[in-house]
Formats: structure tokens, sequence, C-alpha cells
């Protein structure tokens, strides 16, 4: 299967918040381009933006890589930022710790990870304190 | 959808094949090929960027022109609200109906009173349980392709409602009918004065399909120039306008937003930032909104590239123009029986909108992972400059047209170059 696998890679910017959301825009168009239907590229957008999100917020950006297989998307989102404390807690509806700053903008409702887990097939995390932080996401083409 | 006729069109003799519009267009369909630029039609979306851009003014809509309206025995002028923005000194909208008038047409119709009633019933739609939120408006034709094209996930979003151009031509047609029972509906002309060519496209489409009340498009800049000369001023105008404030408001950007007496609204202008919000929609990460109001042009419709004035002059001028005049004076008819979110048939879409993307790498997915590969490899090859001068608008672009067999590699002027300085060292270190 990996040899048919397509390979993306995108730098996440920690640097300029307003930037966020342009990987998740590039490869909605490679998947657009690729055939695949709007409900499996909707929950590919959406897990791909908070991942996104959650790397600029916490850890000043990363690598987002998205491994693309005619019956599969993965999505490695790869930081090193501080990591996180308590898995279980975060994966809480709700739980947040997004400073205000970040939640003026709307961001920070405790609903990235969650959301992550409810628009993927497998979802799984790696973190380290003060280490990084690595999310392992599956899609499968229904 | 799969065969939409286009209304923007290239003088040949014109185009040099520069690349401003190849850089600019915001669904890359354009390509430079044998020295001119070409467009393309499947994902070409009328936006008018092309036609603003090009310093050689090669890129033209084509409409009718306003002469051929005459051929009917009873003539409808649908001016749009863009239109009241256009003229210096005005403080009345009268002035422009009887131009309109004194130019000829036995009737006029203001788009702004469609405008007007297609409000009220988006207010009744936005209450409706099973409205999909938030409410995307489908007024501005350029937006609703995009939305066809690329975000099918935000298709059951867009409000289900007829623009208010189609809502004018048909009471107009109404109206005409009813007031001279002589007529028959074949002997009314409807011309409709566009501020843009999404419009224009909109209806020619429409009306191919023998639905549309419009019988001609024409463009704003031909009537602008006709209607100066008629609109002296000498003659006082007979009292017949009947918009209020919000219809005049559609005109400008955030007009049909603040229609709703909905503070969760928001209003973009501009096709980059169109594009941008509607990303942010699907991503699922804008803040709670009921309704989204999207215009292609700077301004919204003011900003039309057919309209005449600067669209920030004319948003000013319309300003002055709204004076003294009532929040609104159509309202809903009051006869429904279904109460608050009760919309009459009418008043619907004929078709919902349709995803219709403008064409992936192949119909067979093992094929189009191979095409995206041999991409990839290309790319890597290419110096990543985006100049356009291959005719391609990036270098990812190019490397698509190369895998479609529209391109060869060494059409890269920057690769031609480097492969001649390399020839040249050559050649140097052989010599004498």
């Amino acid at each position: 299967m990996t040899d048919d696998a397509l390979k993306f890679e995108y730098d996440i910017s920690g640097e300029n918040f307003a930037s966020a959301g342009e990987a998740t825009m590039r490869i909605k168009k490679e998947l657009r381009s690729l055939g695949f239907s709007p409900t499996l590229i909707r929950r590919c957008s959406v897990a791909m933006y908070e991942g996104e999100i959650n790397m600029v917020i916490h850890a000043n950006g990363g690598v987002a890589t998205v491994l693309v297989y005619p019956d599969a998307i993965e999505i490695i989102l790869e930081d090193h930022g501080p990591g996180i404390p308590d898995i279980n807690l975060a994966m809480q509806e709700g739980y947040s710790t997004a400073p205000d700053a970040i939640r003026s903008f709307g961001f920070g409702a405790g609903m990235g990870l969650p959301n992550m887990k409810k628009y993927t097939d497998e979802m799984r995390i790696e973190s380290e304190l003060n280490k990084g932080t690595t999310v392992y996401m599956k899609i499968n083409a229904e | 959808m799969a065969n939409y006729n286009h209304s923007v069109l290239l003088d040949i003799s014109k185009c040099k094949g520069c690349t401003h519009c190849l850089k600019r267009c915001p669904t890359e369909a354009i390509r430079i090929r044998n020295g001119h630029a070409q467009i393309n039609a499947q994902s070409c979306i009328d936006c008018g960027e092309c036609i603003r851009l090009c310093p050689y003014n090669a890129k033209t809509a084509t409409c009718d022109k306003l002469e051929s309206i005459m051929d009917y025995r009873y003539t409808i002028a649908l001016p749009p609200p863009s239109l009241y923005g256009q003229f210096d000194h005005l403080d009345d909208i009268d002035y422009i109906i009887q131009g309109l008038y004194d130019f000829g047409f036995d009737e006029v119709f203001e788009v702004a009173r469609a405008a007007e009633i297609v409000s009220g019933y988006t207010r009744r739609y936005l209450r409706r349980p099973d409205a999909v939120k938030p409410a995307i408006s489908s007024a501005c034709p350029a937006v609703s392709r995009l939305i066809e094209q690329r975000f099918p996930n935000l298709i059951e979003n867009v409000i289900p409602l007829l623009p208010p151009v189609d809502v004018a031509a048909r009471m107009a047609r109404e109206k005409a009918l009813a007031e001279h029972p002589e007529l028959k509906s074949e002997d009314i002309g409807v011309c409709f004065i566009s501020p843009c060519p999404a419009k224009v496209s909109y209806l020619k489409n429409e009306m191919a399909k023998g639905r549309s009340n419009v019988d001609c498009v024409v463009s704003m800049a031909d009537v602008y120039f006709s209607l100066v000369n008629t609109m002296d001023g000498a003659i006082e105008p007979v009292c017949s306008a009947q918009t209020g404030i919000i219809g005049v408001s559609w005109a400008a950007s955030g007009g049909e937003a603040s229609a709703l007496f909905n503070d969760r609204y928001l209003a973009a202008d501009g096709i980059e930032n169109v594009i941008r919000v509607l990303e942010n929609i699907d991503n699922g990460s804008l803040p709670e909104l009921e309704f989204i109001e999207l215009d292609a042009c700077t301004g919204g419709c003011v900003g039309g590239v057919l309209a005449m004035e600067n669209p920030f002059i004319a948003r000013a001028r319309l300003q002055t123009v709204r004076h003294y005049l009532p929040v609104s004076r159509n309202w809903n008819v009051a006869d429904d029986m279904g109460g608050e979110t009760s919309i009459p048939d009418s008043l619907f879409m004929r078709e919902p909108l349709q995803y219709s993307p403008p064409a992936s790498l192949s119909d067979n997915m093992m094929e189009a992972f191979r095409k995206r590969a041999r991409i990839q490899r290309i790319v890597e090859r290419l110096p990543a400059l985006d100049c356009g001068s291959c005719g391609s608008p990036t270098c990812q672009a190019f490397a698509l047209d190369i895998v479609n067999g529209n391109a060869t590699e060494d059409e890269c002027i920057v690769k031609m170059r480097d492969k001649m300085q390399a020839l040249e060292e050559e050649a140097s270190h052989d010599g004498p």
C-alpha cells in the first residue's frame, strides 16, 4: 500500500497566527483534484484544521505530513512544543488551556481534540513534556 | 452546469499574452498559449477580475446592445440599485428612473424593490428550523459558482432563494400583463442593466434554459452614457421610485446583511476575501453566525467591473441617495397561511446548486494518483518562482499542464536560461 501513497508535507508556522489554516486549504485542494468525495474531504479538513490550530496556539508550529492512499488518509502532526501533561483530560470536551488572547479570536473552546477524534477513524497522541507532541490520525475512505 | 456559458470574452487581436490576468485569476482558469490568453470554461466563474486587470482592454463581457430591446412592443428596464451610485450630484432616484423613461422604456421596475422582498423572505428563511446555518446569500452568481466548484460541503448552506433580479423580472412582467390586457407575454421585453459579467452569464444561462423572465442584459457602462445625456435635469421627474433604504443598500457590501435586523452576520467582499471566508466556514472555524453575505467584487455590486464609478465613491453617493427614504417600501404579502416562516414557491431557485469540481486529475483514482506523483517529481525540478512566463500561473499548475500533455518542460524559461549558461560554460572550457 505504501507504494501508492502520495506524501504531502507542510511547515506550520508558529509565528503567524493569521496563516493558520493554509495547510488545510492546500490539502483540501489536493484531495479534490484526486477525486475524493466531499464527505471525506470535509472530515479530513476539519480534523487537520483543528490540529493545525492546536500546533499554532500551543506549540509554536510544527510539521504536518499527510499520506494519501486511495482508501485512506493519514495525517501526522508533529511539534516540539510543551507537550500534553494529561492526554485523557485534554481529550475532554470543553477542557482548554488556551490563553485569553486566543479565546478572543473564537478559538480555545476545548473542542479541538474531541473534534479531531470525532472526524477520524483512528487517532492517537504521543506526547512528552517539554519535548513535543505527535498526533496520528487516520480517515478511511467510505 | 456542465455547459455553463460565459460572458467574459477575449479579443485575441488586443491580447499581448502578458501575465496580468494569468496570475490573478482566482480559479486559475487562464493559460497563455500561442501568445494569448485562453480561458478554461469549466473553471471560470465570471468574476471579471481579468477584465478589471487587463492593461490592453483585451477582455470584455458580452452583453446585448441597448438598442436591441426596442424591437419589443413593450419594454421594461430593470435598473439595479448599484446604478444609483454612478451619478454625481444626484439626490433623488427619480432622476434616473425618468432618464430611463426618456430613453424610451415603457416601464421601469427597480430591482431594489425585489431586493426588499427577498430581504423579507430571507428573514423568514432564517427562522426556519431546517435552515442550515450559517446561511450563505445566493445573490452573487460568481460566489455561487465558486461554491459549486470548490465547496461541496457548503452547498446546503446557500439560501435557496432566487436573486432579486429574477424576482424583479417576474414581478415586472406580471405587473405589465395585468395593467395592459392587450399585451401577450412575448410582446414584453425585460431588460436588466448589469453591473458585472457574473450576472450577465447567470441570466444568459437561465434564458437558455427557458426559465428566465429577462429577455436582454445590457452593460451598465452602455446605459450610463445614454443616461447622462438624457438626465440633464431639464424636466422635473415624475415621482416614481418605490424603494427604501434596504433596497438601495443592497448595492454595497453589508447592505443585504444589515437588512436582516440580526447582528449575527458577516459580510465579505472581494473574491480573495470571499474565498478565505468560505474556507473558514468549511473548516468549521467561524464563530456562530446566522448569515453570510459574500460579494465577489470589492465594495459589493457597486464594484462590478461594468460599473463606471469607483466603488467607494459610488458607496458614498448611495448614502446621499438613501437620505430621507423610509426603511423599506416593499413588504411580503400578508396572506401567508404558513405563519412567519412561509415563503411562496415562486421565490425559490428552480434547481439547487450542484457540486461540479473543475476537473479532477482523472476519473480513475489510481491514474489520478500516478499523475499527482508525476506532478510532484516535475515540481521538484522547477524553479518555484511562479513567474508565469511559461503561460501557466504557477510552477505547480505548469507541472499539471505538462502531465496533462498541454505543455512541455522546456517551456520554462528559467530552466532554459540555466541550460544556456551551462552550454556557454562548456563552450568556453572547450575553447582554445
